[in-house]
């Protein structure tokens, strides 16, 4: 290898250890109910996967099961209900395990504009039991997109080429038309005031 | 002779700057520890006039856990999405009665919650959620989280003034801090 090789090689290196070592690390509370038990990803590209959908479609129907038993339709909300749907990339992980004990103590704001809020990731029955347990629970059912894996999540446009799932907010009206997108940054928290505002749209008929 | 190769000077130069601590680490020192100080972090001060009065604040938009007027301080590093936080509410309310009913001049106790990587919304929805009677400051940003070492939530960190004025940790832990009766006492002992 000539002396020139070897300097673009070198460079190439501490350029790529440069660029790995710069980029963003997540900033994230964890609960001290976890304790040492939840796995710590990393920084994660924001978003990896392309949309499907867009404000105005109908949400497509889906039917999973729930760990709290029965399976679930979102068609059986229609006429009924609003629906919130959060998927969540993982269980065990740290933006997630700090995202649905959150709307664990505003079920009454979700129910104040007749909403039911849906969770959703591509984990599968057990671990997603044992996850929401360390929770103390969830008073939202909470469904498995495991197999066939992910099909729920990529017919919403937000399966990720990693296999989980975008930190996603969707909202559809009692019509089962889309009402609001939110394809966060995985790293992040959606702020809860998002989701109430667009309920509030909803409720208000605008 | 050897002549510098341009990416590998600006690939080194990359490296030495993604080696060095940012500005928020630099002054990061971590969760303070008993002996230590509380960092002079600015706070958003309270809207509520009363919860501006009952930390002895005046009509400043900011303000600093020192300047809280207290001889001891108790702060709560929470999140409304903590479970344990969540749990943990009405021990904490509880505790701001015991040092409302118990303090006196010399030893009052004063409590505020810093609701990390909560909005103001967030933090209402705590507030009201568990009736909340102490001041709640949101840090949406994450900020003073950074700057106490991103520390698992629930911490308790009790700030003591003394005579002189000067302000030292005199608790510093996470989780639980147990009965409030009788962590009052351990808070305003002789030490």
């Amino acid at each position: 290898m000539t002396k020139s090789k070897r300097m673009k090689r070198l460079a190439c290196g501490v350029l790529a250890t440069a660029l790995l070592l710069a980029a963003p690390q997540g900033v994230w509370s964890v609960s001290e109910q976890f304790q040492g038990k939840i796995y710590q990803p990393g920084h994660l590209k924001p978003v990896d996967s392309v949309p499907v959908l867009k404000v105005g479609d109908p949400a497509p129907d889906f039917k999973l099961p729930s760990i709290q038993g029965p399976r679930v339709t979102l068609s059986q909300y229609r006429g009924k209900k609003n629906v919130v749907i959060s998927f969540v990339p993982a269980a065990w992980t740290p933006v997630c395990s700090d995202q649905w004990p959150g709307y664990n103590i505003a079920r009454d704001l979700f129910e104040a504009y007749d909403a039911v809020l849906l969770g959703i990731t591509v984990d599968n029955l057990p671990t997603l039991h044992a996850w929401t347990r360390e929770m103390g629970g969830v008073w939202f059912p909470v469904l498995s997109d495991f197999w066939p894996h992910g099909r729920v999540a990529s017919k919403y446009g937000v399966f990720r080429s990693d296999g989980m799932t975008e930190r996603a907010i969707f909202i559809i009206d009692k019509k089962g038309i889309i009402r609001y997108i939110d394809v966060h940054d995985i790293n992040k928290r959606p702020p809860l005031e998002g989701i109430i505002q667009e309920l509030q749209k909803i409720q208000g008929g605008s | 002779m050897w002549k510098p190769n341009l990416i590998l000077v600006l690939a080194v130069g990359l490296l030495g700057c993604a080696l060095a601590p940012p500005a928020s680490v630099a002054q990061d020192g971590g969760v303070p520890q008993v002996g230590e100080s509380f960092p002079d972090v600015k706070l958003p001060a309270p809207d509520d006039p009363a919860m501006r009065a009952y930390l002895g604040l005046g009509s400043d938009d900011f303000f600093t856990v020192n300047q809280v007027d207290a001889d001891v301080v108790l702060v709560e590093i929470f999140s409304m999405y903590c479970p344990y936080c969540q749990r943990e509410a009405p021990v904490v309310n509880e505790f701001y009665k015991v040092a409302q009913q118990k303090s006196k001049p010399g030893k009052t106790v004063k409590i505020l919650g810093i609701g990390v990587g909560n909005s103001r919304f967030e933090v209402d929805v705590f507030r009201k959620k568990y009736q909340v009677p102490f001041p709640l400051i949101a840090d949406g940003d994450y900020q003073v989280h950074k700057l106490l070492g991103q520390t698992r939530t629930p911490h308790f960190i009790a700030i003591k003034r003394s005579a002189d004025g000067s302000r030292r940790v005199i608790y510093s832990q996470p989780g639980s801090f147990g009965e409030p009766q009788d962590f009052f006492e351990k808070l305003t002992a002789d030490r």
